[in-house]
């Protein structure tokens, strides 16, 4: 298993006195989806937070590409631009899309990328012209790929208007492009149809799915069981902040050993 | 003729009105955002120090705050202030900052976390998530409030009168005690045409900043 890109162990978090990560393990092969599944307040949020630095575990540690990320003990004595440079290992598209209101779309795309080059520039220590000329050439590619990225989720036409003009379902579309032009090895959605329109999930799933490809890797946290079981190469059902069973799709939608899990799913069924 | 006269001499006299005006903006719009750090701050001597500090600014008249700092350097510490005008600009631009630092606050509340996040997993810096992200809605939210304080200010200028610094007021006053009553209320529509023209300002800026919603 020493290609795994994604190595979870032992993650444990707790907030106050509620425990909400209690020893959580798993690996992740490159290319693979893998679907989080539970009911709310199981965890599974929590973990995808953690993954995106957005909490810091109190214990266990994720390795990323064989490179050790977080080290829950470690994580205080992390600098900033450690902390930075570590998560941008992964991508996050979230629940509530959060896109930047006053930005185009095109701009919501190429924002960070064209930040991430001013921050570079600072590092050369390039200066005067040869800093300009660096610039425009990053800006011009961060741009063509922020085009590529926004024709692949269907919203090249809209490059021009504001996050106020758009549905949705190509909010999160757009979201969806944003995360990707920062080139995360490791993809993650928190319930990414959660806040749409039953109508507006699908456009948003069909995008997700045309992701999948040998290189993208994948976390989802979803309520959608029958994407899950369609796109995922790998399903997780968290219950109580542990992992009570994990397998290939069809082995846990259609044999489901634990009592929870086929509460759960039946629960689902009935939706 | 007397009304040219008199107009001629209240604009003069207007003039430091407007003086006040704009050093006092100079001075607080940058100050409150200092202000604004220190009471967000998560050093807790520091945060309540500030709220302290801003409590005691918004808790006591303008006024009062004139009269101190034009006459308590000179009481207790034998150094008088020097110069009325510096007395004004002190009292006014810390009292100002005070309130301004507040709806920076609000404004800088009001965003979601979600913005933060956004950026963070974006690898964004703090320092870019705040002038690329954050600031710029603070700004949007935080332009009617400011409105309503700036016209307040316009008005509050004249207070500069107590410690005898001569502003429009004064000057019909001296109108007044000469047994000529209308060019003190002749003031009132300086102060209106000022006002009405900075609510054509901020009216124009809320229109340019609405080209996005949220």
């Amino acid at each position: 298993m020493s290609d795994s890109i994604l190595k979870v162990e032992g993650i444990e978090k707790s907030f106050g006195d509620v425990q909400v990560l209690k020893g959580i393990s798993f690996t992740l092969e490159k290319g693979e989806v893998l679907a989080l599944i539970g009911s709310s307040g199981s965890g599974k949020t929590t973990l995808l937070r953690c993954l995106n630095f957005l909490e810091t575990p109190d214990k266990g540690t994720i390795t990323v590409d064989g490179k050790l990320l977080i080290d829950g003990e470690e994580h205080k004595n992390m600098s900033d631009k450690e902390i930075r440079e570590n998560r941008l290992n992964f991508g996050l598209v979230f629940q509530s899309f959060n896109l930047f209101p006053q930005y185009s779309v095109l701009k919501n795309v190429t924002l960070a990328p064209d930040l991430a080059v001013k921050e570079e520039i600072k590092h050369m220590k390039l200066t005067g012209a040869q800093a300009k000329q660096y610039k425009e050439k990053r800006y011009a590619e961060n741009m063509a790929n922020a085009l590529m990225l926004l024709e692949r989720v269907g919203l090249a036409d809209k490059k021009d208007a504001y996050p106020c003009q758009l549905s949705g379902g190509q909010s999160q579309r757009v979201a969806i492009a944003r995360a990707l032009a920062m080139t995360p090895k490791i993809l993650c959605f928190d319930e990414p149809t959660s806040a749409l329109d039953p109508e507006l999930t699908g456009e948003v799933l069909k995008v997700i799915r045309g992701l999948k490809s040998k290189d993208t890797t994948m976390v989802v946290v979803t309520h959608e069981m029958e994407f899950a079981r369609s796109v995922a190469d790998k399903v997780i059902y968290m219950s109580n902040g542990v992992i009570e069973e994990e397998g290939r799709p069809k082995d846990v939608f259609l044999h489901p050993q634990s009592p929870n899990l086929q509460a759960f799913l039946q629960k689902a069924k009935e939706k | 003729m007397l009304f040219t006269e008199v107009t001629l001499d209240l604009l003069v006299n207007f003039a430091q009105n407007g003086l006040i005006f704009l050093l006092t903006l100079l001075g607080a719009i940058p100050l409150g955002l200092v202000i604004t750090f220190g009471s967000m701050s998560r050093f807790a001597p520091l945060k309540y120090i500030t709220k302290t500090f801003v409590w005691i600014i918004r808790g006591t008249p303008l006024v009062l705050q004139l009269f101190v700092v034009m006459y308590v350097p000179g009481l207790v510490f034998n150094a008088p202030m020097s110069s009325r005008l510096t007395a004004v600009l002190i009292a006014f631009i810390i009292n100002y900052a005070a309130y301004f630092s507040e709806i920076y606050r609000g404004g800088i509340e009001s965003i979601p976390k979600g913005q933060y996040e956004a950026g963070q997993v974006l690898g964004m810096t703090k320092g870019q998530i705040f002038s690329r992200i954050v600031l710029f809605q603070v700004i949007k939210r935080t332009v009617p409030p400011m409105g309503n304080e700036i016209i307040t200010l316009v008005k509050d200028t004249s207070l500069a009168r107590v410690i005898a610094y001569s502003e429009i007021i004064m000057a019909a006053e001296r109108y007044t005690a000469k047994g000529l009553i209308w060019p003190l209320f002749y003031t009132g529509v300086f102060f209106l045409v000022f006002v009405g023209a900075l609510t054509l300002l901020f009216g124009y800026i809320e229109r340019k900043l609405d080209y996005y919603k949220g």
